[in-house]
């Protein structure tokens, strides 16, 4: 009935005026591991980010990070926060970076608040935002029936008829969340399934959820509230209207990576590349979880490329004298 | 009678209240009828308890109407503060602080007994130009994990300007209201009726749209 995510641990101070070895940018799965490693690495460690805990937010039920069976997105990121707290890591929330630079040797990461920390080695670890249909009616209707936050929203579509756009496990985990609420849901996918077969069983069993494979939503229609979508069947090549009170798009996310694009290789989707060692094309300079050219977007990836990145960012200090 | 508090989130909530500077009355507003008055009697009543800086009373809304329209309160239940002077904090929790909730509830209470600022110097130069009535909306979900951030937003702007006021708005037990605002995803925040957004955005984003008021 609650979920609570306080700090219950004393926080050190976050030091404006100190010269990190290792800065994390981000406060997900990626960001809070690589500063449990870095820190016990003996590495002055900090995390700047604008909120804790990242997309692993909206997940309901998380049972695939091993040895917490069960769990769900807000206790699995409370537990990480605790255990970060533990060591008493300075972290700097509610704020944005805008611009990261390498002058003489330091990273420069711009805050939105015009403020500039500075840093011998830097992670990226800022995760992604959910990526838009890009069709007509999406942007009128944003937030009038569309949604992006499946637990989040629900209870607005209680007996109502929702259709989930998207085939990956975050589709189908929204279209069990939602069969919760809503009368009817309805996934719609473009081509096949990519979610978990465990997944596909429990929404293959839940009555309250049906399913359109190779089938393309090409509008959204509505005045005030979402009404209705176009589809287009992939394989008749034919178009029909389908009645529908709200839309839940997840069909992918887009990497947060505007504020390093002119500093370091993207590759066509703007995800960062890196090498074995999560380093990006700048030396020092380390990226990891959601936002880096992988694609398996799991939270137990994310922790331990965040974890690779400390090792080795650690490594470079040390192979550079400091 | 049941706890609703666990143990555990009992034992983490009188820690995290630890941080509380100077006593507080927290007014809970309830009526007849109501589904959700009872269960957030009880747990402001377990809240309360796990620190003695916090004073609790309940009140009627209609029995102690003259009270209720001091603090602008015309739904139940409703939640206010007042600090150690007896000054109301300026903003109003509509509904059951329950699931995520439970972390605006906690939030409130430590805020409105500090006597820190909550901004930065910047934010609170800009704060202090708003001279018009501002009244903010925020309405949330108890499984939204992005809505807590928004309504201690909202909440601190209300206790920082005297001009502003602010209200959540737990969208399950107002559903009419959410429909009257056309809301379907959350956390949505409406300024005086007229400007609205979406999301757990910063400061930034309220002051741009507040200051957006005429």
């Amino acid at each position: 009935m609650f979920e609570f995510n306080f700090d219950t641990q004393p926080k050190n101070t976050f030091d404006m005026n100190e010269v990190y070895d290792f800065l994390v940018i981000g406060g997900g799965p990626a960001g809070l591991n690589a500063s449990l490693y870095a820190y016990r690495l003996g590495m002055k460690t900090g995390i700047v980010t604008y909120d804790i805990g990242g997309q692993l937010k909206n997940t309901n039920d998380v049972d695939n990070y091993i040895g917490l069976p069960n769990d769900s997105g807000s206790g699995l990121t409370q537990k990480f926060i605790n255990h970060v707290e533990q060591f008493q890591i300075p972290i700097l929330e509610d704020v944005y970076v805008t611009k990261v630079a390498k002058l003489d040797e330091l990273f420069h990461v711009y805050l939105d608040n015009s403020h500039i920390v500075k840093a011998k080695t830097v992670l990226l670890a800022t995760g992604s935002v959910p990526k838009k249909l890009g069709i007509p009616g999406e942007q009128m209707l944003n937030a009038k029936g569309i949604s992006y936050c499946a637990i989040c929203d629900a209870p607005f579509f209680k007996d109502k008829h929702v259709v989930v756009a998207g085939g990956g496990n975050s589709a189908v985990e929204s279209a069990l969340d939602l069969a919760k609420w809503a009368k009817k849901v309805t996934v719609i996918q473009r081509s096949n399934f990519r979610a978990d077969k465990i997944l596909l069983e429990q929404m293959y069993a839940n009555d309250k959820i049906e399913y359109m494979i190779q089938t393309k939503i090409i509008e959204i229609h509505g005045n005030t509230q979402v009404e209705g979508l176009t589809i287009l069947d992939n394989k008749t090549n034919q178009t029909s209207y389908f009645k529908a009170d709200g839309l839940f798009v997840a069909i992918g996310m887009l990497p947060n990576t505007a504020y390093v694009n002119d500093l370091i290789e993207l590759n066509v989707y703007n995800e960062v590349l890196v090498n074995h060692q999560q380093e990006t094309s700048v030396k020092g300079l380390y990226a990891a979880g959601d936002m880096v050219d992988q694609p398996h977007k799991q939270i137990i990836i994310a922790a331990a490329e965040g974890a690779k990145a400390a090792l080795n960012a650690n490594q470079y200090l040390k192979y550079k004298g400091e | 009678m049941k706890q609703l508090l666990t143990p555990d989130v009992t034992q983490q909530i009188k820690e995290v209240l630890k941080m509380m500077e100077n006593p507080i009355q927290v007014i809970l507003f309830t009526k007849p009828d109501c589904d959700t008055c009872q269960p957030t009697l009880q747990l402001l009543e377990e809240v309360s308890i796990l620190n003695d800086k916090i004073t609790f009373v309940e009140r009627s809304l209609t029995d102690d109407k003259a009270e209720a329209d001091a603090y602008g309160v015309s739904y139940a239940p409703t939640f206010v503060i007042l600090d150690q002077n007896g000054n109301f904090k300026n903003f109003r929790f509509n509904g059951i602080p329950a699931g995520h909730e439970i972390n605006s509830l906690i939030t409130a209470l430590i805020d409105s007994s500090s006597t820190k600022p909550f901004f930065d110097e910047k934010t609170l130069k800009r704060l202090e130009k708003v001279d018009k009535d501002i009244n903010i909306k925020v309405f949330v979900t108890l499984s939204c994990p992005h809505c807590p951030g928004a309504v201690s937003n909202a909440f601190r702007l209300a206790m920082t300007n005297p001009n502003i006021t602010a209200d959540a708005f737990e969208a399950q037990t107002f559903n009419e209201l959410s429909m009257k605002y056309n809301v379907s995803s959350v956390p949505k925040i409406i300024i005086n009726d007229q400007y609205e957004f979406l999301g757990n955005q910063p400061i930034d984003a309220f002051l741009a749209e507040i200051e957006k008021v005429k």
